[in-house]
């Protein structure tokens, strides 16, 4: 029997992609953009660097490997009812997975409160000063009374079931250098669980992280370009790095990225790491929601009346004449149920092209993971690209349902008591795309693509935290901390220009919050600050990248190695030989390090003494015609005796001058 | 079955408007918040009262122990009681003294974070409670909470040998001098301990609804001065429990106020403070002294059981001998003959041995 399929998946990908207009990020232009109404905002969240965490006194900041724990805890997580008598969609959605949680705990970086055993401490004064600090910087309105307000979250993340956040400050906007973006609010929260592993029905967590403190910075969807978001994303980090007391490093800087095209609906893209990401990512979704769009069109064509749609469903016999697939055979054998599920109208659907790499099929596979707990593989369809299942197979699944040319089939399978939530997934999702794109948050991957996460909860499910009484924010208090505040960051932008610090330096120095020692040394030591600019973002980032950090060294030894150069009296270019060694040994002396790098002291007439032997010298040698040649040679024999002695422009200087009387 | 509320944190809700738990108790709601709990049994349900449980008192007791006797007449085959922890084990020792020889299960059940939680233990020992009242065999007043504080068993601790111990941990409930009665999960109890009361079909049950207000518990304190007791004399008490230290001591200076007291005829039974363990007069001289006073060693009876005992007896007599019969006679081993070698297991973390069990086994 060969394969009666109307379509060839192959071919209905690219079509798909094409005809829905998809453009590669880097080819794709403003108009792009403008052309499917790409609009997102962010949801910036960053670690504060305090010692405690924020409602308990245990110890920020320590992390532990997956092994390292002491005690397990077990909880489930069911629903609770809203006001108003109602199940929140994420929450049935999490109760149907019927997840068993389980809590690794170290007794380090864990205490009762952190198992919800014990209420809320105080809320720790230095994280809500930091939360404040930032706050200011962003002109938002400060809050009288911060209200601390449970936001549930039942995937198990947080073991109370939900966070405990409270806004600091509404309504602020931030420069960015084309247009403003205006601030929703900012909010002081605890930090969630780092999950260990999520297979079938067990889903673990470690508990180091959570309860630390984190500030979420939230925006209004005013960007409408990837790379504005990417701007706002940047900005945002910049400013909060800019205060020194947020935390640095993997994980302590996370942004939630919300999507949608004109047409679709807000789309959570979480915990994106690197902000490098967030152009390609943001750009794959707004498409996907676009190709959802064009799938619902096409659906409403197929489909005579779609408000009757349904999928039928069958459980298969795998022994059954035309049904044997080696495949199937061995899901069987691990006692698992066979369904052939048949979705009429679904011809082309399946392989209709979503993100790269990606079709319509994918949306259904990620959902049947993640609410019906069926490992991957956990189905087959009949529009592959490269079928797994044999083509006869699904050939006989459609005489058995009488499948009309224009539908679609699945075969999924799974053990018998998750085979009812698969169904209800399937069909949930099948009747989804005649309506609309789905609210979800979606997980995030270095390529660009997305899959599903969850889905994304109603506005309605923040209630007042019952254990925790409002703290009050005295004005006189937040007018004392607004005179303490570092200047803007977009201050700091026009500053560098101002001093002539070359542009390819910026993005080093904000993202290492180096500008207030770049100024510090510049001022104190009156070097040009055009040459500590430089310094840091090119020799120091160089020595980043070919040497390895000594676990002691800090930015500030290198404001301590420009005090020791000024303070003997050397030339400052001999920063550059001396830094490798600060890097790499923090620990020993400044003088050793010179002792190390064969450093003579000299005085600059016994260097130019050597020029007129130098210049005869190079009369013999010589082997470069270039104008340069004569002065780069000298300079190159005499550069290391030079170093730290004469400032190297006067000695080319010299050279040059010497040269025409040699 | 039937369920009785009677106020605290399990069987209500969130009242969004005003921020206060209110009972949500019809069965309709409280299939609906946990369906699972109908396929354990049949429910009706009835608001006795709502109060949180530190509001609890000896009218209370009475009025509960008496609608428990209606109910055990009419035929019913199990009850449980959803009450505020903070006294869980108060009304649990009354219920055993005020209803003897019941021939069905009655379960106290509580939960120490409210269902409005996604993580509340509220589901799951309403589950535990409803499975024991349905299908266990044992027939006493009994305290169902969790085992450990991971969603995984529930203890069933006997009302007279139980204690909320900790102020907000979800195993709170442990049993003193003893070990548990049994373990229950979603589908079954494990005893523990064998020599329970069983399940019976006839409808013997014994209603003895009195209590004494006038009792207290004092408990000592070193330097404790002797006007205490002349105050609690004068002001008309007819019963005192003192939770002594060690085996059962109070310092000399209250000597002369004891006696007084005792003259007067008031009551005055001794327990301990360290909660495990017997009051034993003889070891010490202060003991015999005190004895000698007229004291009263309660054995290894909890000072708070003891107090709801004392109050019990008295409600009955004011007679020296009998009430003294009644409080030393056990109803439900509120005073065992012996302790279990491994009763007192408090497993101390920091213990190498101990963190490894512990790693071992969810918490």
């Amino acid at each position: 029997m060969e394969n009666v399929h109307p379509v060839d998946p192959r071919k209905n990908y690219q079509q798909t992609r094409q005809k829905i207009g998809y453009v590669n990020r880097k080819k794709a232009t403003r108009e792009d953009y403008e052309r499917i109404g790409f609009k997102s905002g962010l949801e910036v969240h960053q670690q504060l660097k305090t010692k405690e965490k924020l409602f308990c006194h245990c110890p920020a900041g320590i992390y532990h490997d997956d092994d390292d724990y002491d005690a397990e805890v077990v909880r489930h997580m069911r629903p609770t009812l809203s006001e108003l008598g109602e199940y929140d969609g994420t929450a049935l959605m999490e109760y149907k997975t019927r997840k068993q949680i389980i809590y690794r705990i170290n007794n380090t970086t864990a205490c009762t409160y952190e198992i919800d055993d014990t209420p809320p401490f105080r809320m720790d004064q230095q994280a809500l000063e930091i939360a404040l600090d930032i706050s200011l910087q962003c002109k938002l309105n400060i809050v009288g009374e911060v209200h601390i307000t449970r936001k549930q979250y039942l995937d198990g993340s947080i073991p109370t079931g939900f966070q405990r956040t409270a806004i600091i400050g509404v309504e602020g906007e931030l420069p960015l250098s084309n247009k403003t973006v205006r601030l929703i609010q900012l909010s002081l929260e605890e930090d969630s669980c780092r999950e260990i592993s999520d297979i079938r029905h067990t889903r673990v967590f470690k508990t180091d992280r959570l309860g630390m403190p984190l500030i979420e910075t939230v925006t209004y969807p005013d960007m409408f370009t990837p790379d504005e978001l990417r701007e706002a994303a940047e900005y945002i980090r910049f400013l909060n790095r800019s205060t020194g007391k947020v935390r640095t490093g993997i994980g302590s800087g996370r942004e939630d990225v919300n999507v949608s095209c004109r047409g679709g609906t807000r789309v959570e893209l979480k915990g994106v790491a690197h902000n490098k990401w967030i152009p390609e990512l943001s750009h794959n979704e707004a498409f996907r929601q676009w190709a959802l769009l064009f799938i619902k069109e096409q659906l409403l064509r197929q489909v005579d009346r779609p408000e009757n749609w349904q999928m039928e469903h069958r459980e298969i016999d795998i022994q059954a004449p035309g049904l044997h697939d080696e495949w199937l055979q061995q899901a069987a054998s691990q006692g698992e149920k066979i369904y052939a599920i048949n979705l009429p109208g679904f011809d082309g659907v399946l392989s209709h092209f979503t993100q790269p790499g990606k079709v319509f099929a994918d949306e259904i596979e990620d959902r049947l993971k993640v609410i019906a707990c069926l490992e991957r593989p956990n189905m087959s369809h009949s529009e592959e690209q490269e079928p797994a299942t044999n083509p006869n197979t699904f050939h006989a699944i459609r005489e058995r349902f009488t499948a009309d040319p224009r539908d679609a089939q699945l075969i999924i399978w799974g053990p018998q008591e998750d085979i009812p939530t698969a169904l209800e997934t399937v069909e949930e999702r099948c009747r989804m795309a005649f309506h609309e794109v789905p609210r979800e948050t979606r997980k995030t991957f270095a390529d660009g693509t997305t899959i599903f996460e969850r889905v994304l909860p109603g506005p309605d499910r923040m209630y007042p935290d019952t254990d925790s009484a409002p703290i009050p924010l005295d004005k006189k208090y937040i007018e004392e901390r607004r005179r303490q505040l570092p200047e803007e960051i977009i201050e700091r932008y026009h500053k560098l220009q101002e001093w002539n610090v070359p542009e390819d330096t910026y993005h080093y120095i904000f993202s290492k919050d180096l500008y207030p020692l770049v100024s510090s040394i510049a001022d104190k030591l009156g070097y040009q600050a055009r040459f500590i600019g430089t310094f840091f973002g090119h020799t120091l980032k160089f020595v980043e990248g070919h040497h390895t950090r000594h676990k002691d060294f800090q930015y500030a030894h290198v404001c301590d190695l420009f005090e020791f150069i000024n303070r003997k009296g050397l030339k400052k270019e001999i920063a550059k030989r001396m830094l490798p060694w600060v890097y790499t040994n923090p620990n020993i002396d400044f003088e050793q390090i010179l002792a190390n790098i064969h450093y003579k002291p000299m005085k600059k007439e016994e260097i130019l003494k050597q020029l007129p032997r130098l210049h005869r010298k190079f009369e013999q040698v010589r082997h470069s015609a270039s104008a340069n040649g004569r002065t780069d040679w000298i300079m190159g024999q005499l550069h290391h005796s030079a170093l730290g002695n004469i400032p190297l422009s006067d000695l080319r200087e010299e050279i040059e001058q010497k040269k025409v009387n040699p | 079955m039937k369920l009785f509320g009677t106020g605290g944190t399990i069987a209500s809700r969130l009242d969004y408007r005003t921020g206060a738990v209110i009972p949500a108790f019809s069965p309709g709601e409280l299939y609906g918040a946990v369906p699972e709990l109908a396929d354990i049994c049949n429910l009706t349900t009835e608001k006795v009262f709502a109060v949180f449980s530190e509001n609890m008192g000896p009218q209370q007791y009475i009025q509960l122990a008496r609608a428990i006797g209606e109910e055990i007449e009419n035929g019913i085959q199990g009850i449980i009681i959803g009450h505020g922890t903070d006294t869980l084990h108060h009304t649990a020792s009354a219920l055993t003294f005020m209803v003897q020889n019941p021939p069905v299960p009655i379960v106290l059940v509580g939960s120490q974070r409210s269902s409005d939680r996604p993580s509340s233990d509220a589901a799951l020992n309403l589950i535990h409670s409803a499975y024991t009242a349905g299908h266990s065999d044992i027939a006493e007043v009994m305290v169902c909470m969790f085992g450990p504080t991971s969603d995984e068993y529930g203890f069933l601790h006997r009302g007279t040998r139980v204690r909320k111990m900790h102020s907000s941990y979800r195993s709170t409930f442990r049993t003193i001098g003893d070990v548990p009665l049994a373990t229950v999960t979603r589908d079954k109890v494990s005893p523990i301990k064998q020599n329970y009361k069983p399940r019976r079909q006839d409808r013997q049950v014994k209603i003895l609804p009195y209590f004494e207000e006038k009792v207290t518990i004092l408990y000592y304190y070193p330097n404790m001065q002797p006007d205490i007791i002349d105050a609690l004399v004068d002001r008309g008490y007819k019963g005192i429990v003192i939770a002594g230290t060690g085996l059962g001591h109070v310092n000399k200076p209250v000597y002369p106020a004891l006696r007084r007291a005792v003259e007067k005829g008031v009551h005055i039974y001794m327990t301990v403070q360290t909660l495990w363990g017997y009051v034993h007069m003889f070891v010490y001289d202060t003991g015999r002294d005190l004895m000698d006073l007229g004291m009263i060693p309660a054995e290894n009876m909890l000072p708070e059981v003891a107090y709801i005992k004392l109050g019990w007896a008295l409600g009955q007599t004011y007679d020296r001998e009998e009430v003294k019969k009644l409080m030393l006679t056990p109803i439900n081993d509120e005073i065992t003959e012996k302790e279990p070698y491994n009763g007192y297991l408090v497993y101390q973390g920091g213990v190498p041995e101990v963190e490894e069990f512990i790693r071992k086994h969810h918490k």
